[in-house]
Parts: C-alpha cells; structure tokens; sequence
C-alpha cells in the first residue's frame, strides 16, 4: 500500500475527527478523498503538523489527529521531546513513514534507512507508541481513538505516489471553516 | 513579610526589572493570552520565570521557534490567544514559518523578542544578526516596536490589543537598556 491508499482506508475512521494534515500530496490526497471543514490543511510550512496539532490538543477538548510524514517529522525532530512532555490525551500523531520525500518525487530518507522514529519517539520519552504496517492503520487509529491516551503511531508504508490535483481553497477560508468546527464541538 | 523585607532590599535598578516583567506577565494575562511558547535567552530569564510562575498562563518550551509558531497557531485555532517569546537571532529560524502559516493563514501572534547585539551587549556575534533583524522584519511587513527605555513597555497592553485585532505577527523588540534598565 502507498500513503494515498492508507490515507482512503483511514477515512471511515477520520473523517468526522479534528485532522491537521501534513503540507504537499497528503494534504492533496486528503482534501481529494475526503474534504471536510474538520480538516486544516497545511499548504506550506514542512514540519510543522505535529505542533499545530499538539497547539491545537492542548487548548481545546476534542480528539485531534496529526497526520504527518516521515520526512516533515526528521525536519522537524525537536516536536517529539515537546510532545512527550506535554501530554494531551486528547491527540494522536499518525506519522505516515513510506521512507521518502513523497512530495518531492520520492527522494529516500534517513527513516527509511537505519533510523527507527518508533524507536525514537520513544527514547524523547512518548508512552504509547505503535507501530504498525499500512494495512493495519485504520485499526491503529481507532485503537487509540478507543484509548483516550496519547498515543504516536509510526505506520510504515511503500513509497509512491498518485496525480491529485493542488489545494486551491484559500488558507484563511481553511482556517476559518476549520476554526467554526473546533469551536462548535466544544460547545 | 519576609518576602517584602527582601524585594525593598533590592538595589533600584533590580526592582525596575522586577516591575518590567510584573508588567508584561499582567498585560499577558489580562489581554487573555493564556498559551505562551518560549525559547530562552538571558535577557527574558526572568519574564519566562514569571509566565511559568503564572498559573493563567500554560507554557510550553519549545526546542526551536518554528515549532513554536507552529504550537501557537494550533492554539489560537483552538481558541487560546497564544504568544511566543525567543530572541532575535529566531528571525532566521522563523522567517518561512512566518510567511506561509501566520501570515498565511492571518494568525495574530505577539512574538516578544530579546534584541541582542544592541548597545550593552558583551557578545560580538549577536551584532551580527542585530544588524539584519529590523530589515528582515521590515521586508515582512511585521509591524515592529522597539523597547529601549524601561517606561516603553507602557505600550505593551496596547500592542498586544493591536497584535489581536490585526490577525498579525507582531514584533516587540526588546534591548538590553530596557532589560538592565540603563
Ligand atoms: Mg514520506
């Protein structure tokens, strides 16, 4: 399975789920398969999901899923001990690990060669960490839906990639539809 | 008493510090800005030691700025106001993060900021990004305010009220003759 095709075995279980979505083609492959206005996008900013995803856990109740990727998590490594030690029961990090720049035309990582981010995760001191095989995400991700416990799942998928077309909904319309869903969830 | 006893035994200059960063935390609060992102630097020791202190306030370290802005934004989505405070030199860590996610997406964040490498400072690499920090944020259109004197962070309420009512990142910088009080 390539991430587009765990990214359509997922929606069943995310799509009425708060989900911040990483920059470039899983943000596409998402806002293809799926768009909801319980969705963030990220159209720039590489790295960043997982932060904005934990911002959002920690000021608000509602479940949040972080879907990121194995390059943005080594851009920006400095999220897990910051997660690790600002638990939010309430969030889930979903790194989606194909072993390579998917974005960028699959050009291999460090991820996919003898660094471990489970492993990782794990020593900056994150408590529930899975990982699991692509085919296993869906269960994975409601696993720890089920959990109530922040939990970190490292999914390892093959790299690839399918024709999605860009993003074109303008960022502010994004946050702000995304905003009107947060705030209605928590009232 | 105990406690009072001690802070009136404090040298002048030491309690102008004091009331600075009582001051900025008070504003903080009272602007309702309740999740703060800090990255340390000498100079913001004590106000990082206040807002930490503060029980209004949640404050998160972060390990680099971009991030931080990153944690802010998925606050302020939440519906925190949220803040980060780092030093200058964060100007080239922060740059793209600035323009593709709070700009972006027209996310207000006060970003209060150490100014190293102006008058007073002891470390001849911090002039170095002293002297680009105002043109970098100048060229990002950033509205920017720079605290010298103690009496400038007067204007602190006002900016952050401004900083909210923008949607904008906007910049405090503050040197070391505001810091020491000089
Ligand atoms: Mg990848």
């Amino acid at each position: 399975m390539i991430r587009s095709e765990v990214l359509k075995s997922l929606i069943p279980v995310i799509s009425d789920q708060l989900v911040v979505c990483n920059i470039g083609l899983p943000s596409q492959e998402l806002h293809l398969l799926d768009d909801q206005p319980s969705n963030f996008y990220m159209l720039g900013t590489m790295g960043l999901a997982s932060s904005i995803g934990l911002g959002l856990a920690l000021a608000q109740k509602q479940k949040v899923i972080a879907i990121d990727g194995d390059g943005s998590v080594l851009t920006n490594f400095g999220t897990l001990p910051t997660i690790a030690n600002n638990v939010a029961d309430n969030f889930i990090l979903l790194i989606i690990d194909n072993g390579s720049y998917g974005s960028t035309g699959d050009q291999p990582t460090y991820a996919g060669r003898k660094t471990s981010l489970a492993a990782v995760a794990s020593a900056c001191g994150c408590e529930h960490v899975v990982e699991c095989q692509a085919e296993q995400a869906a269960a994975a991700v409601q696993a720890a839906l089920d959990a109530d416990e922040m939990t970190i799942i490292v999914c390892k998928c093959e790299s690839g990639n399918i024709k999605v077309p860009v993003i074109e909904m303008d960022p502010v319309v994004i946050r702000d539809r995304f905003m009107k869903q947060v705030q209605a969830r928590n009232s | 008493m105990i406690a009072i006893n001690w802070i009136l035994a404090l040298p002048n200059q030491c309690q102008q510090i004091m009331s600075v960063n009582e001051k900025i935390v008070t504003d903080l609060v009272n602007n309702n800005v309740s999740f703060i992102t800090t990255v340390p630097c000498k100079q913001l020791a004590g106000v990082i030691d206040g807002i930490d202190k503060c029980d209004d306030i949640f404050h998160i370290p972060s390990n680099k700025e971009d991030e931080g802005m990153g944690l802010c934004a998925g606050a302020y989505m939440g519906g925190k106001r949220a803040a980060i405070i780092m030093q200058n030199t964060a100007i080239g860590v922060t740059i793209n993060t600035l323009a593709t996610l709070i700009q972006y997406y027209h996310i207000p964040l006060p970003m209060l900021i150490s100014y190293r490498g102006e008058i007073g400072e002891p470390v001849a690499c911090q002039v170095e990004m002293a002297v680009h920090t105002k043109a970098l944020l100048a060229q990002l259109n950033i509205p920017t305010y720079h605290f010298h004197h103690p009496d400038d962070v007067e204007e602190f309420d006002a900016i952050l009220k401004y900083c909210f009512m923008s949607k904008k990142p906007v910049a405090i910088l503050t040197d070391a003759s505001f810091w020491k009080g000089a």
